[in-house]
């Protein structure tokens, strides 16, 4: 307890009392209050790449939702061995070390890389795509990293649905895919936002996709974070950046697990 | 699902009747339901399968074939720096583990035993959800305000304080299914807290305890932000390599680290799901 509270509290509450102070002239922090940091948020500069960072987030959630809600959805079908294993399946590229996968897509995006050599190959274009470096390509990276976070939970919730229920709607004339609509899509929704959070989270405060995918173009929060305090050298400025995405965090965890109560006792309720 | 329908069809329930007729519709599942997830194992694995493949080229330009070899593979038991952080990451990852192991271990038991609100677990699991950034930074300010230089040591404590809160997290859901009673009937026979703990406690904890630990250790392997905020840059973790690596320029030997570590990956993942089924069974 003692460990955490020295290693975890302390440092913690150390960044939220930095973000009250100065920056001294050669790195460090100066202890003179100020609200100066907070105020710098607010500049054009600083809401753009917040905006940004939560935009693509937004955009990997919901592309890891449309192909990760298939994918569970047909594991969940499965039989009970097959189900291991395609889960297994799912899981282990999570295991093999991220900046590795990270690379792995810089062989496939390269102008050099695969995906042109296969497209000039097929003779769908002579000139390579740039499809490195850009924001399009953070994308493709960071679901990559994170779609099995968004697979688990799906998959959880389906396999937990009772599966009674579909009968019963197949059974009072309901076509496949109306029972599907009506009974399976409402009753997975809470798997689908844990999923969504499991997802959002991490992609909002990646700061290694951006840079070795983006080229260091887009800016996400995380890459500012990392800056103000290895180059800039502007700590309080950094842990208040820091904060504000925690921030953000909390609220959307908050928000995700008010809805889910609301769902689940719903009717309960009538 | 198949057995069921052969074993529940003959009820004269009017309700069970129209099962048959319903039932080999949902049992007539289309196959197309398995193309998406096709899909997503070709999205997930062609990657991994380049950088495998490209491990046996023998050119050193990376995006060219030209032919099978094996030369990568004795050229990265040459390459000092990976090499070098590799044995960085043993040591943290080593270090890491015994920390979290019995912190964790006597964290999950001290919050069931002692404390009664969810304050303190929030509190002890917290580290395991907050994002990694601002634990990193956190640690980094921390460090530099006591004036304690960065270290392998650092990255150590670093590591130890997210992977307790995992080894707290599941020590904590093993010790919910644990029988209360053989604890209770240890202290009624004589036998001091201490001598409960060890004896009765600590043995139908181990499963949990080795799933923790383990899961301390390969996440604390991998772990790349924290150790990015809090290793001094003589002392570099593997991961931290290999981001420079990617970073400057990339050399075919990371072609064959990753193959090898994509195995160790795939070998481990096998094992602690046989190490599960295992514990599970016997419980």
């Amino acid at each position: 307890m003692l460990f955490l509270i020295v290693f975890m509290a302390v440092p913690v509450g150390l960044l939220a009392f930095y973000t009250f102070f100065k920056r001294g002239r050669f790195g460090g922090v100066v202890f003179e209050p100020t609200l100066d940091n907070w105020a710098k948020l607010f500049e054009p500069l600083y809401v753009g790449v917040i905006a940004q960072s939560i935009g693509l987030a937004l955009v990997v959630t919901l592309l890891a939702l449309l192909i990760g809600y298939p994918m569970a959805y047909a594991i969940a079908g499965l039989s009970p061995k097959w189900r291991t294993v395609a889960l297994i399946a799912v899981v282990l590229p999570f295991w093999t070390n991220f900046l590795i996968r990270t690379y792995a897509w810089i062989l496939l995006l390269n102008n050099a890389g695969w995906v042109n050599q296969w497209l000039q190959g097929l003779g769908i274009t002579d000139e390579p795509i740039s499809m490195l470096y850009t924001p399009q390509a953070i994308v493709v990276g960071l679901l990559y990293m994170y779609l099995p976070l968004m697979v688990l939970p799906l998959y959880a919730s389906l396999q937990q649905l009772d599966p009674s229920l579909r009968e019963a709607a197949t059974n009072l004339g309901a076509t496949p895919w109306r029972a599907f609509r009506t009974i399976t899509l409402p009753l997975s929704v809470p798997g689908a936002l844990t999923g969504s959070i499991f997802v959002f989270v991490p992609a909002m405060s990646n700061f290694v996709i951006p840079e070795l995918i983006g080229g260091g173009k887009t800016i996400m929060i995380g890459n500012l974070v990392r800056d103000q305090f290895f180059e800039a050298r502007d700590w309080p400025f950094g842990a208040t950046l820091a904060l504000l995405l925690t921030f953000l965090l909390v609220l959307v965890i908050v928000a995700q697990a008010a809805v889910s109560r609301r769902l689940t006792e719903g009717p309960r309720r009538g | 699902m198949a057995d069921r329908i052969t074993t529940e069809a003959p009820t004269t329930e009017a309700i069970r009747r129209a099962e048959p007729t319903a039932r080999p519709r949902l049992a007539r599942k289309p196959r197309g339901i398995l193309v998406p997830l096709w899909l997503g194992y070709v999205f997930l694995y062609l990657p991994i399968l380049i950088v495998v493949v490209m491990s046996f080229n023998d050119s050193s330009n990376l995006f060219v074939w030209r032919g099978f070899s094996l030369r990568w593979y004795p050229e990265l038991f040459a390459n000092e720096a990976l090499m070098q952080g590799l044995v960085n990451t043993l040591i943290v990852a080593t270090g890491a583990t015994a920390i979290a192991t019995v912190l964790g271990t006597l964290l999950a038991y001290g919050i069931q035993h002692y404390t009664r609100g969810g304050l303190i677990r929030a509190f002890a699991i917290a580290p395991a959800i907050m994002p990694d950034l601002l634990l990193g930074i956190g640690l980094l300010t921390f460090f530099s305000l006591i004036t304690f230089t960065v270290g392998l040591h650092s990255v150590i404590i670093a590591h130890g304080v997210f992977a307790t809160a995992f080894v707290t997290a599941i020590v904590l859901a093993r010790m919910a299914n644990l029988d209360p009673s053989l604890e209770e009937a240890s202290r009624d026979l004589g036998a001091g807290p201490v001598r409960t703990f060890v004896r009765i406690t600590l043995p139908q904890l181990a499963p949990g305890i080795v799933a923790g630990a383990l899961l301390a250790f390969t996440l604390s392997l991998d772990e790349f932000v924290i150790a990015f905020f809090t290793s001094a840059p003589t002392q570099p973790t593997l991961p931290i390599v290999i981001y420079s690596m990617v970073r400057f320029g990339v050399t075919p030997e990371v072609n064959a680290l990753a193959s090898i570590l994509l195995l160790v990956s795939i070998v481990t993942v096998i094992a602690a799901q046989r190490l599960t089924r295992l514990t599970g069974s016997t419980r």
